[in-house]
């Protein structure tokens, strides 16, 4: 299957330095809380951006969804800070 | 009428509203936000999910049409960098009834602030920035609304 895109907004983005890139595909039962602890574990700007959890939020294909959520088969994640609009 | 644009561009507030009105229901209401200068704020950036936006915003304004009676809905988001007194968002809705219209506008602007994917960060004129920290009382105010 297709790699899995990740894209970042925020301050995600730029503690990552990247607004989006292309990793393996987890496992279909890897939810994006386990994603978001693989790329913490790659330390620096990931740690910074992603070592704590609570302060994110995430979206599946352009769907807002609980970080417990498993990925499936999903194209695109998204994690970002809560949104600010209005 | 059912209009939602994504976009950097301002937009002309006497024209949005004349829109709903033009749909004769008798009832027109409205709410802008603006970017405030206050604290030696220089600037807003506001950054957004571009694939996710215009369908998320769809989302919301089709919830407030399935609230409301509503004759129309006109929801105008802008990204970019805007200064202060800049207008940054336009939530207009026209009804027969005023309740509806007032109601349903304020449920879209407290959806907009917590339900769309937008992040604001700050420019200040000694060089510092800040994102906007979300506020808990703009959730709660959104969850509100789905009792």
């Amino acid at each position: 299957m297709a790699d899995l895109t990740i894209v970042y907004f925020a301050w995600v983005r730029e503690a990552i330095g990247r607004d989006e890139e292309r990793v393996a595909r987890p496992a279909p039962t890897a939810s994006v809380a386990d994603l978001v602890a693989t790329l913490a574990a790659r330390g620096g700007g990931y740690a910074e951006a992603l070592g704590d959890p609570a302060r994110l939020r995430a979206a599946i294909d352009q769907r807002f969804v609980p970080l417990d959520t498993p990925i499936g088969d999903a194209r695109e994640v998204a994690l970002f800070p809560p949104v600010t609009g209005g | 009428m059912k209009r939602v644009a994504i976009q950097a561009a301002d937009f002309d507030v006497a024209a949005e509203l004349a829109a709903l009105e033009a749909l004769g229901g008798g009832g027109v209401a409205s709410f802008i936000g603006v970017v405030r200068g206050e604290g030696g704020l220089i600037a807003l950036e506001l950054e957004h999910y571009p694939a996710m936006t215009q369908v998320q915003v769809d989302r919301i304004v089709e919830e407030a049409l399935a609230r409301w009676p509503l004759l129309g809905v006109s929801v105008i988001h802008r990204f970019g960098r805007l200064v202060p007194g800049a207008r940054i968002v336009f939530v207009g809705t026209a009804s027969r009834h005023r309740t509806a219209a007032l109601e349903s506008c304020a449920f879209l602007i407290d959806w907009m602030k917590s339900e769309a994917p937008f992040w604001k960060k700050e420019h200040f004129g000694d060089g510092a920035t800040q994102w906007v920290e979300a506020r808990a009382e703009d959730e709660l105010k959104a969850k509100g609304w789905k009792s």
